[in-house]
């Protein structure tokens, strides 16, 4: 009881055209996350789904009925904004139960969920508290709660974390993915954080500029990028793009390679260069190459690496992890 | 330590020259106030001594609770303040939301044809004003200027309330929406909430006026059921001899409404800047 289906939505601003003919289809129960460059039309999309706009053409179908008439309240969707929106006059109590008292809700009902939503994410002590005596973190669980009160068909999530520090960030990020797994209920989430992408997502929708450049399970877009966008946008660092030219491709007009699956020594290798600058993260090293043959390139190595500035590296790429994408984009 | 902020010469002169401002802004009503408890000779032989023993007199009040009906007028001026300042608000806070929140056409031209009003004094239009009262029947009733002051008070209410309501999280408002509130409950129970200090503002701007105002009073409700407290005090001002005592009286009596809700009004903006806000 949660699916979801957009059928080619289409959505302009006077003249312009933010989501340029939108498919998609959401199983019960998947958490799919719309991931995508800032200004690609995510949230537009998001919004439209929560009927907060209204699409300009096409069809939004909740558990298969058609929603686009139907306004935001009686859709059976909930949603948590980045900026919390939280009813600024309201206790912790009555920002979670105002939507259920509007749908005239039974009060034992209401005390009911409300009860269960506020020990699901630890907010008991706070029920009596008001949202300007509460931190960002905590403030972003009402916001939850207040959406989990609602039983909803659709979760859906506008860039919740963006307004909280990294490791909050990451608290968070953990409570949303149990919150998943234990009301196994539908979510979308919107992000432009890849991380964010990865990690919570069944289903990732890589869009850019108001289209969908790839659907897929997280493993799938990292391992099989449809096009070129998909591959710089799904890892971090992001992929080296090499001219093909530059390699005697033939065939390929771009060479693609993950900074990870570069092999770096200092003897021999591909591609000789120089390091022009190292970023020690303990865990991994990045190192930047000013390369001969392929131009500016980041290699990613496990582990402490020992190079400093100036020194010459050999880069060798790893044959069977290297993509090579046609004149149009697209991987060959 | 501190020296940029804690030296005492700069310390003093801000304090002089706020000192300073004060006292010329007070002046003015301190000179009413003591000499409308002085007799008349008092008033002109040193009308800048506080009463004393002898110069103390009640008279100027005694004049004005006695003759005329004071309290009428002062009825008059409160039912005339506070009407239009209730429809200015709510008329204005609503055009406000309509203009920073809905995607309409000519929205931007209605935002101006709306502001026009701050560049045109409404005064321009008294003649075509009295000839509609007369037309409709309301001269000489509170309602007539009731809907003047409305009209007069809107555009500068609007202008200001669009600009703060633009401010308002939309995110609040879709939550809202999400959560089943109409549009009515978003613009009452979250958004006037969040502007409360700009709406005190804006009361505070239209109250002053049209409390003070003696224009539209003269000429579209001058009759004495309808006579408002400025116009009331005018009665002992006459072209050759002129009831000081009274007219001080009166004027120091005006002061004390629009103090109260002066006061009123700059509580709420003060305890709207301190509750939370969104984030």
């Amino acid at each position: 009881m949660g699916s979801l289906k957009i059928e080619n939505v289409k959505k302009s601003f006077g003249n312009v055209e933010v989501l340029k003919g939108i498919d998609l289809e959401v199983e019960d129960g998947e958490f799919v996350v719309f991931v995508g460059p800032s200004g690609c039309g995510k949230s537009t999309l998001l919004r439209v789904i929560a009927g907060l706009e209204d699409a300009t053409s096409g069809n939004v179908l909740i558990d298969g009925r058609k929603v686009d008439a139907v306004p935001p309240a009686d859709r059976g969707i909930a949603m948590v904004f980045q900026t919390y929106a939280l009813y600024p006059h309201l206790t912790v109590r009555n920002n979670m139960s105002l939507g259920l008292k509007q749908a005239k809700t039974p009060s034992d009902e209401i005390a009911r969920r409300v009860t269960t939503a506020s020990t699901m994410l630890s907010l008991d002590p706070y029920l009596e508290r008001r949202p300007a005596e509460l931190s960002g973190g905590q403030r972003q669980r009402v916001a939850i709660g207040r959406a989990v009160v609602r039983e909803p068909k659709l979760f859906l999530f506008d860039e919740p974390l963006s307004n909280l520090d990294a490791a909050l960030r990451v608290n968070t990020r953990l409570e949303i993915a149990q919150l998943h797994r234990r009301l196994s209920a539908t979510m979308i989430y919107v992000t432009h954080d890849q991380v964010e992408a990865m990690t919570l997502a069944d289903k990732i929708v890589v869009l850019n500029g108001g289209r969908i450049e790839q659907i897929g399970r997280p493993m799938e877009l990292y391992n099989s990028p449809a096009n070129e966008f998909v591959a710089g946008f799904i890892g971090s660092p992001k992929m080296n793009f090499i001219e093909g030219a530059r390699l005697n491709e033939s065939k390929a007009k771009t060479v693609g390679v993950r900074p990870e699956h570069l092999t770096v020594d200092a003897k021999s290798g591909t591609w000789k260069g120089t390091v022009v600058h190292a970023e020690h993260l303990g865990a991994d090293t990045n190192l930047y190459l000013d390369t001969e043959q392929a131009g500016l390139l980041t290699a990613r190595i496990f582990g402490v690496y020992d190079a400093e500035p100036g020194a010459t590296l050999y880069a060798t790429p790893h044959p069977e992890k290297t993509y090579r994408f046609g004149a149009d984009g697209r991987t060959i | 330590m501190a020296k940029a902020t804690n030296s005492l010469p700069r310390t003093i002169a801000a304090h002089a020259i706020l000192l300073l401002y004060t006292v010329i802004a007070l002046a003015p009503v301190v000179v009413i106030v003591i000499n409308s408890f002085k007799s008349r000779n008092a008033i002109f032989r040193t009308p800048l001594a506080p009463p004393t023993a002898e110069t103390f007199d009640l008279i100027g009040y005694q004049t004005v609770l006695g003759q005329g009906d004071f309290l009428l007028y002062f009825q008059n001026s409160f039912i005339v303040t506070v009407g239009s300042l209730f429809l200015v608000l709510l008329f204005g806070a609503m055009a406000a939301f309509a203009l920073a929140e809905y995607r309409f056409k000519g929205n931007t031209l209605m935002g101006l044809y709306l502001a026009l009003g701050i560049m045109i004094p409404i005064r321009l239009g008294t003649v075509a004003i009295l000839q509609l009262m007369v037309a409709s029947g309301l001269v000489n009733t509170l309602t007539a200027l009731i809907l003047v002051y409305t009209a007069q008070g809107l555009p500068l209410c609007i202008f200001i309330l669009s600009e703060f309501m633009k401010q308002v999280s939309d995110d609040l408002k879709d939550a809202g929406r999400i959560d089943g509130l109409s549009e009515y409950r978003i613009f009452f129970r979250l958004v006037l909430p969040l502007v409360r200090p700009a709406m005190a503002t804006v009361a505070v701007f239209t109250m002053i006026p049209i409390w003070n105002d003696l224009w539209f009073p003269l000429i579209l409700a001058p009759s004495e059921s309808t006579k408002t407290i400025t116009l009331g005090a005018q009665l002992f001002i006459g072209q050759y001899v002129t009831n000081w005592n009274a007219v001080l009286a009166a004027l120091s009596l005006a002061i004390l409404p629009v103090l109260i809700l002066y006061v009123i009004f700059s509580r709420q903006l003060i305890r709207g800047i301190t509750s939370g806000a969104v984030k």
